[in-house]
């Protein structure tokens, strides 16, 4: 008969009476299980290595020492030992020591990486495009002069000179296209803070 | 916010333990001997 076909009572019984590629075969045939069912709780590869070589530890050494009880079934077990494992691993992660903000001081307003993550860029691309889109329905003379102002960054003497209307005129523009863009932004309750 | 679905999960890796996991629990196996004396269990490694 294939050892391979035996079932896992079968090849826990072989093994503790000594033969031990019956461990081999038991191991192969639930170590992606167990090993899943670790990550699934842990989310951290060296660890769930370290809990599954420990579940292992532990399986061997009872098996070894005739203290495992036939009427369960044996990857329940398994898993239960692992289980523990994992509450385990939790409550001494909770123990160690961690540097935890407590109001006087916060070491991430001094820490910092500089770079905005990749969430904060795509809120940044959206905003502007929802501001170019504000800027559209603005008149055409107010749009004009905050596209030239901001986007081409030209003075507003610049801005006089190439639409023929006095400093006065072309500020007076912006401060109402300014004070229009907000009204659009208030009255359509638009968010475009990027925090 | 809309969800991105442009990059697909990679189905290649599978969970499986470190083959050097495995080989070490095969090892430890075949070196551990339980020897029982009285009511206590002596545990052994042998090289």
């Amino acid at each position: 008969m294939n050892i391979k076909s035996l079932s896992d009572a079968q090849l826990v019984r072989n093994y503790i009476s000594g033969e031990e590629s019956a461990l081999s075969i038991l191991i192969n045939r639930h170590q992606q299980r167990l090993y899943g069912f670790i990550f699934s709780k842990v989310y951290d590869r060296d660890a769930t290595e370290d809990i599954f070589q420990d579940t292992f530890i532990k399986v061997i050494r009872t098996l070894k020492k005739g203290k495992y009880n036939e009427q369960g079934k044996f990857l329940p077990w398994v898993m239960r030992i692992a289980h523990n494992l994992i509450i385990d691993y939790f409550r001494k992660n909770n123990r160690m020591p961690k540097f935890k903000n407590n109001g006087d001081f916060d070491i991430f307003s001094v820490l910092s990486d500089g770079s905005s993550n990749a969430e904060h860029k795509i809120i940044h691309g959206q905003i502007t495009n929802h501001v170019r889109l504000l800027l559209e329905q603005l008149p055409q003379d107010q749009k004009d002069v905050i596209k030239m102002r901001l986007y081409q960054d030209m003075s507003f003497k610049e801005i006089s000179d190439n639409t023929g209307v006095s400093i006065n005129t072309a500020l007076g523009r912006m401060r109402y296209g300014l004070i229009n863009l907000r009204k659009m932004i208030d009255k359509h309750k638009i968010n475009l803070i990027n925090d | 916010m809309e969800k991105l679905y442009t990059e697909q999960p990679s189905n290649s890796e599978q969970l499986k333990p470190r083959e050097e996991t495995v080989n070490f629990l095969l090892n430890y196996s075949k070196a551990l001997k339980i020897i029982p004396i009285g009511s206590l269990n002596f545990e052994t490694f042998i090289n």
